[in-house]
């Protein structure tokens, strides 16, 4: 009876999800409310998780509640502790969430909102969170090893190796855009820049704080540290104000893209005390608090969509990002659905505190589930912006070039009802000089929080504080992950260097940090000034690059993980990761190929650099070039790009046949051939 | 009910300290008590400058996503 009763509950939600699906589906032509997105949403999530990840963890890994972890049996009471498993859900979604599923849903809804609700849906359900969850199965069954280390082991040295380089050329590509994003925010605006400068002596304070003043106390310096970042929010209104202290924290692209390489050189060596551990707590209390404030904000202002279903950019036109939705949707959204990097903290941390295998599904699988659901608010907040508007922010200048009326008159040429009026209004609002070509994501999920957060709390007076208290709060973090992934990436480069180039192994410790560290700020910044003085908002390139990237990375995983599970003998429920696996490489492969090869030239990089080399054949030269030299410039970058891309394919192009062979040799044996720590009943190892 | 709030409260600190890369110490010091007798366990000082050094450090280690 009680089953009964349950599976009634779960019938239900069914039911009610449907009608929501429906409600959305039958609404075309009229606006829709938000909340029928975010209950469709919910409903999929908790129908998923109940019955395929279930699934996944009865039939396909057969987790064993008596079977000890790694952090009971290695407990150390510091990297392996068996730990409380909602305690554990919040570090591993803390760790997982990041600018990525805020900025791609944003950039996807040039498409409308449905197509981009449709595959962070369906994505995570069949992708992400299968990669996120068995990525965390196979790690915990060997001791909670990282990624790199267990492609080495189950596929070989080789493709170890590769798998190493990989992420490297990723981590490279991430930095590069993700910095991009804080310098098309912070460009000509000084409040913003002021807010997040000021994060720096704020962080210098908690630093000294909590090592000499009172040590340890984190709680105690991350409550003084908010309220100073409140104060610099509202103190930042009065800067952008004043005659003098305005123009002079105004700065331009170019000149903040030189500030964020001198501080990725000297932020990565300072310290950890100091600037980075300080402002990882400001960073991750701000976010989760930011995401908890969003989610009561959708739900008690219940908005309307003013974006429509689909646009007709569906067909590649659009100005935001260029390429037609299959495949350049699904490089876009990229995080929010299914994100490689996560197999990395997936086989991080995670494993290590994992205190019973029956939490891997909760875990493992509902954590990207709450991403997902990040993502998807990250698509509401875009969507209840006036269209008109949202394409004046993330349209490039050279489309429509830099007065309201010029950008109003190219919008309405598109179909969107938009006035030179409404965009200084919102540029008032939101306390900015103006709004138009504000590229790169967060500026329009900024004034999308404002919008939902004034509409709660405080109205239009509030507006311009809750814009900057977005944008703080994405520069925040995205700085901290480029402090932290510069040192990362010197660490992976050191240690490339060591088993590429022997003679690299001679080189005293300190000389070897420093070159690794010039050459990784001189990789992703070298990205980044390209992408700053892109016409096109380097947003344009860059980011499907990065989409690119993470979804091969993702591949790798999800190829790990079928290696895996033909090695266990259950390649019957193989088609668990090779369906993500196949629709991955297809994605990924029609993108790469066509972001080196594509005829028009706003999507293929060699056709840019053709259009450009017959240009500068006949002595012309074409915007942003000023120069011959810089139109020889330009050129040159197009090869770079295109080979960088050509990297990415053969990366996952090789990985597949190691894995291939892999599961053949698998196939060929009786018996298991994986290779796991070993069995031990829980009861018998002690606390 | 009270005891609840209070259990639900620990929980939700625990949560946050580990969420910057901060194990329980209590736990720490109950599992050098148990473990190992012999051993000095570290002072919460040194084991807060320990577990700092151990995330941020730059060895390698990914703690964070994009």
């Amino acid at each position: 009876m009680g089953s009964i009763i349950k599976q009634a509950g779960w019938i239900l939600l069914a039911v009610l999800g449907a009608f929501a699906l429906g409600t959305i589906a039958l609404a075309r032509g009229e606006t829709i409310n938000a909340l029928w997105i975010v209950v469709a949403a919910i409903a999929i999530y908790l129908i998923g998780y109940r019955y395929y990840a279930q699934f996944i963890g009865n039939r396909v890994m057969q987790l064993d509640a008596n079977r000890a972890t790694p952090a009971t049996r290695l407990n150390d009471g510091l990297d392996f502790v068996p730990t409380n498993k909602h305690v554990l859900f919040g570090h591993h979604f803390a760790a997982i969430a990041g600018a990525g599923p805020l900025v791609g849903p944003v950039l996807a809804a040039q498409m409308g909102y449905l197509p981009g609700m449709m595959w962070l849906i369906v994505g995570v359900l069949l992708a992400g969170a299968v990669q996120d969850f068995m990525i965390l199965f196979v790690s915990t069954r060997r001791d909670g090893r990282s990624l790199g280390d267990l492609v080495k082991s189950e596929l070989g040295i080789v493709p170890g190796v590769i798998a190493l380089f990989g992420t490297f050329m990723i981590m490279t590509i991430l930095l590069a855009v993700l910095a991009l994003i804080v310098v098309k925010a912070l460009a000509e605006s000084p409040w913003g820049t002021f807010t997040v400068a000021a994060t720096i002596p704020i962080a210098f304070f908690m630093g000294i704080y909590s090592r000499y003043l009172r040590p340890g106390k984190v709680g105690e310096v991350s409550i003084i540290g908010f309220v100073l970042l409140m104060a610099s929010i509202v103190y930042g209104g009065h800067v952008a104000a004043d005659p003098y202290w305005g123009p002079a924290f105004t700065f331009t692209g170019k000149q903040l893209t030189g500030m964020l390489l001198l501080y990725g050189i000297v932020a990565s060596v300072l310290p950890v005390w100091l600037l980075l551990a300080p402002r990882d707590y400001l960073s991750t209390f701000l976010k989760i608090g930011a995401i908890f404030a969003l989610a009561i904000g959708i739900l008690v202002v219940a908005p309307d969509l003013k974006m429509p279903a689909t646009t007709k950019f569906i067909d590649g036109t659009g100005p935001v990002w260029s390429g037609t939705l299959f495949p350049f949707l699904f490089i876009t959204i990229a995080c929010g659905a299914v994100s490689g990097f996560h197999s990395l903290i997936s086989s991080g941390t995670t494993p290590k505190l994992l205190e019973n295998e029956r939490h891997m599904p909760y875990i493992g699988y509902g954590g990207m589930l709450m991403e997902s659901f990040v993502a998807i608010m990250a698509l509401v907040a875009a969507s209840v912006i006036e269209p008109g508007v949202y394409f004046a922010m993330n349209s490039p200048a050279a489309v429509l070039g830099t007065t309201p009326e010029s950008a109003a008159a190219a919008i309405s040429q598109w179909g969107f009802v938009v006035t030179p009026e409404m965009l200084q209004q919102t540029a008032k609002d939101v306390g900015e000089a103006t709004i138009i070509s504000r590229t790169g994501g967060a500026p329009t999920l900024a004034v999308g929080m404002a919008y939902i957060f004034s509409e709660m709390f405080g109205g239009k007076a509030l507006m311009a504080f809750w814009y900057h208290f977005a944008i703080l709060f994405e520069a925040l973090f995205i700085l901290t992950a480029v402090d932290a992934g510069t040192r990362v990436g010197r660490f992976m480069l050191q240690d490339l260097l060591r088993t590429l180039v022997p003679p690299f192994r001679a080189v005293p410790d300190l000389a070897s940090s420093i070159i690794a560290t010039l050459l990784c700020v001189g990789a992703w910044g070298y990205f980044l000034y390209q992408g700053v003085v892109d016409p096109l908002g380097g947003i344009n390139t860059l980011w499907p690059l990065f989409g690119i990237s993470n979804q091969m990375l993702a591949t790798v995983a999800l190829i790990l993980a079928t290696v895996v599970l033909f090695k266990m003998k259950r390649e019957r429920f193989a088609w668990v990761t090779v369906v993500p696996t196949v629709w991955l490489l297809i994605c990924t492969m029609t993108a790469g190929y066509q972001k080196i090869f594509h005829e028009n030239p706003k999507i293929g990089f060699l056709a840019h650099a053709n259009k450009f080399q017959a240009a500068a054949a006949k002595g012309e030269v074409l915007a942003p070039a000023k120069s011959p030299e810089q139109m020889q410039q330009i050129i040159l970058n197009d090869y770079i790009d295109a080979t960088l891309a050509a990297i990415f394919i053969s990366v996952v192009l090789s990985i597949l046949v190691f894995g291939i062979r892999s599961c053949l040799l698998a196939l060929r044996e009786r018996e298991p051939t994986t290779v796991e720590a070993a069995a031990v009943p829980i009861n018998t190892v002690s606390a | 009910m009270f005891s609840e709030l209070g259990k639900f409260g620990a929980y939700l600190g625990q949560t946050a300290r580990l969420m910057v890369g901060l194990p329980d110490y209590d736990n720490y010091l109950n599992h050098m008590q148990v473990n190992h007798p012999d051993q000095t366990p570290m002072s919460y000082e040194a084991f807060f400058r320990e577990r700092q050094e151990a995330r941020y450090g730059g060895n390698g280690k990914i703690a964070r996503c994009c």
